[in-house]
């Protein structure tokens, strides 16, 4: 499968560049989320990446989603995971036993980097070199008017999906008093 | 710009990830490599709605319930984690093996 574009075309559009720059910013902060010591650098390094994604999404003319990850995933996924971490105390300096032994992620490794060889394989052969049309960007008005129109039954779900996930959260992580607590209580 | 720039990139958070699940002996770091795999998802489902011209915007949308449902998955897996850790005072992920004969 030889494609017919060439670096040298490809870079020199600007919009390339800063896809370039992104996707470069975005990979090293991935590899650093799955190897880093730490758990909160893990966990900033997490927000770089969600970060980078949501300015590929303003890049591809999608602005109500970049908007909607950086309001989700930046603002509150994070936030809970940080409090995760410090709630289970999880090891917070640098801690060498997060992973598994070195064989475990050597074969991890091999594994992730066949799939990742299958995955784009399979893109560059069915997709080749083909061009994004040229699109305005997709205005909020228009998600609404599918959402509530085409998708309004999913819709519904979701919140019910959300109501579960808030019940089912609060159900597990209560603390059952303990004998003497349920003394002072009573 | 072609498809096949934003593909890539999402193959390779998604590999990212799959290694970060597969390394990671933390549960709670387990649960981010699952999030980046989410945001590799996401990457592709905008990518081909751009680069199918949807009228009724079927990617994005689709990437917004998977923004949803991931935010209810986090909250649910923190929360069993907690629940781990209270009880096994670990949460590491090869040492939940009350189930294995």
């Amino acid at each position: 499968m030889a494609l017919a574009i060439t670096f040298g075309d490809w870079i020199s559009e600007i919009e390339n560049w800063v896809f370039a720059v992104l996707a470069l910013v975005m990979v090293y902060s991935a590899l650093r989320v799955v190897t880093s010591k730490n758990v909160v650098h893990a966990a900033l390094f997490l927000v770089i990446t969600l970060g980078g994604s949501a300015a590929m999404f303003v890049l591809l003319a999608s602005e109500f989603v970049a908007w909607t990850v950086v309001l989700v995933y930046l603002g509150a996924v994070i936030i809970l995971i940080l409090f995760g971490v410090m709630i289970t105390r999880a090891p917070l300096g640098f801690e060498t036993r997060l992973s598994h032994p070195v064989r475990v992620q050597v074969g991890a490794a091999l594994a992730s980097g066949a799939l990742f060889v299958l995955i784009g394989g399979a893109m560059l052969d069915a997709f080749g070199d083909d061009p994004l049309p040229a699109a305005s960007a997709t205005r909020a008005e228009e998600i609404g008017q599918s959402l509530f129109e085409r998708f309004v039954i999913p819709f519904e779900v979701v919140s019910f999906v959300l109501l579960a996930a808030l019940i089912g959260g609060i159900v597990l992580a209560r603390q059952d008093p303990t004998v003497e607590e349920e003394e002072v209580l009573s | 710009m072609i498809i096949n720039q934003f593909l890539i990139l999402g193959a390779a958070l998604f590999s990212i990830g799959v290694y970060g699940v597969l390394a990671r002996r933390n549960a709670v770091l387990v649960l981010l490599s699952v999030e980046l795999m989410l945001a590799a998802v996401n990457i592709n489902l905008v990518a081909f709605d751009r680069y199918l011209q949807d009228s009724i915007a079927g990617g994005q949308i689709f990437a917004l319930f998977v923004i949803t449902v991931a935010a209810a998955e986090v909250g649910i897996g923190l929360a069993i984690v907690l629940l781990i850790f209270r009880n096994r005072k670990s949460a590491n992920v090869d040492e939940l093996d009350l189930m294995k004969l």
